[in-house]
């Protein structure tokens, strides 16, 4: 469970992403994330995976207070989480099996079977057979499908993906956005950050508007 | 383990997958190591040598020229007398000329001498060897009948026993300065590397590495690096060695006798080569901790 008490996150160069926002996410349930570009989506996502930390308020994940987690256990909260980002943040000096390898390595899982899970988490997005190629060589709509891939391998218990069509033609992006679904039908929580209204109307799940920082009616 | 293993490979790949740049590293800290090292080996060689002459300090009396056996008798009756002394030899004077001959390989000189030129002599040694006691004899023999000389032999040793030690804290101080330049130079491969690795850094810890995981592979890349640059001094310093020992052979031959430097005794390359890693280790250390907080809290 997620969620947000109260809470204020403002940059060090002064600019409030987001002004007194309270909300609620339960376990296996998919949120979408709506509002124009600077409503503070992005930081919403960052403040649940404490890759930002709240500048007042509260973001509890399973009852744990951010605020309060020693630098040494914040990569065990992230391990719970998959994150699927806006940019890929592919690592383009390896090969595609290599970059969904990464989040297993690190985790602890032994070589037979992080190989194992990696295929499965390529095969899931549908790009078995690109496992040796170079991330720079794919499509933008592949290189997210990788990242999809990393997200998921480990099998997190909330997938984070920040504006998953952003550059991808209209057809690809109704692919994508029925990838999440299926993670969201097998139990995953799925949190979506869109500002593109045609996911919402193909998901048909609860929406979170943002507008300036606060929680929209 | 499992880990470590990844990380190992990690860093022995980079190492290789840039030949040059490791390749000058580990020069660089070659020659850092070696000039100590070699020198170390050197002093340690020449001072062994000099122990080895002082190790029992010795007051030897020389007689007059024309001092005849009851001269010799009477010196031989006070060194006997003397409580204080320990041991004494007589060496007569035909028995140090066959002596020299044999041992200092002057044997030509020495052929054209018309008389023998060394006199008698009693050599003596006192209990417990304490200086103040060898300088009473020195001194109380100097004024004893037809004794032409008095000499304590551990001087001269002692003297170079004494230089050699200094030298030696020069070599620990050039060796202490040396292995900071090495951590120096292994802070700056390492920072370079998380320059070039920054992007890979990030993704990792965004999605839950911990520092050490990050840490680890530049750690291994540090101590593998410090480990081949031991190596290398070792190799050094044996060549260098073998080269000195050939100069030092034709001048041994000069003098008809025989020394030569033993390399590097195996437990002091283990020492050194566990050095080399461990400081590289520490430079790697440094640098990660450092840089690392400065890519900070992704």
């Amino acid at each position: 469970m997620i969620s947000f008490s109260h809470v204020s996150k403002r940059y060090a160069g002064g600019f409030e992403a987001l002004r007194d926002v309270s909300l609620t996410i339960e376990s296996g349930e998919l949120v979408l994330i709506t509002g124009h570009s600077g409503a503070g989506k992005s930081t919403l996502l960052k403040l649940m995976a404490a890759i930002e930390l709240a500048s007042s308020g509260a973001v509890l994940i399973s009852g744990q207070n951010l605020a309060k987690l020693t630098p040494a256990a914040v990569p065990f909260l992230r391990r719970r989480f998959g994150i699927v980002f806006q940019d890929h943040k592919l690592l383009y000096d390896r090969n595609v099996f290599q970059n969904v390898l990464l989040p297993l390595q690190i985790a602890g899982f032994d070589g037979r079977d992080a190989a194992r899970r990696a295929r499965a988490a390529l095969d899931k997005v549908g790009l078995l057979g690109k496992e040796k190629a170079a991330p720079i060589t794919l499509s933008g709509g592949e290189q997210q499908r990788v990242c999809i891939a990393r997200a998921v391998a480990h099998r997190p218990a909330v997938l984070l993906v920040d504006e998953p069509t952003g550059n991808l033609d209209e057809a690809y992006a109704r692919n994508i956005v029925e990838l999440f679904r299926a993670f969201h039908q097998v139990g995953v929580t799925v949190v979506i950050a869109t500002h593109d209204r045609s996911v919402g109307e193909q998901l048909s799940a609860r929406t979170i508007h943002l507008g300036q920082g606060r929680i929209a009616a | 383990m499992r880990d470590h293993g990844r990380a190992l490979r990690d860093a022995a790949g980079r190492l290789v997958a840039s030949p040059m740049a490791s390749l000058l590293s580990v020069l660089v800290i070659a020659v850092a190591l070696s000039l100590p090292v070699g020198l170390y080996v050197g002093l340690s060689h020449l001072q062994s040598f000099t122990r080895q002459l002082s190790s029992d300090p010795q007051v030897s009396i020389f007689l007059a020229l024309d001092a005849d056996s009851r001269d010799a008798a009477a010196v031989e009756q006070k060194l006997r007398s003397d409580p204080e002394i320990s041991g004494y030899r007589f060496i007569a004077r035909a028995q140090a000329l066959s002596d020299l001959r044999r041992n200092a390989g002057l044997s030509d000189v020495l052929d054209n001498l018309k008389q023998n030129p060394l006199p008698d002599a009693f050599v003596a040694t006192v209990h417990g060897n304490r200086p103040e006691t060898l300088e009473r004899l020195r001194d109380d023999a100097a004024g004893w009948p037809k004794v032409g000389h008095v000499q304590l032999d551990s001087e001269w040793a002692r003297k170079l026993d004494a230089a050699l030690r200094l030298g030696r804290t020069a070599v620990e101080i050039l060796g202490a300065l040396l292995a900071a330049a090495l951590v120096a130079v292994t802070f700056n491969t390492i920072r370079l590397q998380i320059l070039t690795r920054r992007e890979e850094i990030e993704v990792a810890k965004l999605i839950g590495a911990t520092n050490p995981f990050v840490r680890r592979p530049f750690l291994w890349f540090g101590t593998l690096q410090g480990l081949a640059g031991g190596l290398a001094a070792w190799g050094v310093v044996a060549l260098a060695i073998h080269l000195l020992n050939r100069d030092l052979a034709g001048l041994a031959a000069l003098y008809s006798a025989d020394f030569r430097m033993p390399g590097l005794s195996l437990p002091d390359a283990a020492t050194l080569l566990a050095f080399s890693a461990v400081l590289g280790w520490l430079g790697a250390w440094l640098s990660v901790t450092r840089h690392l907080r400065r890519i900070g809290r992704v």
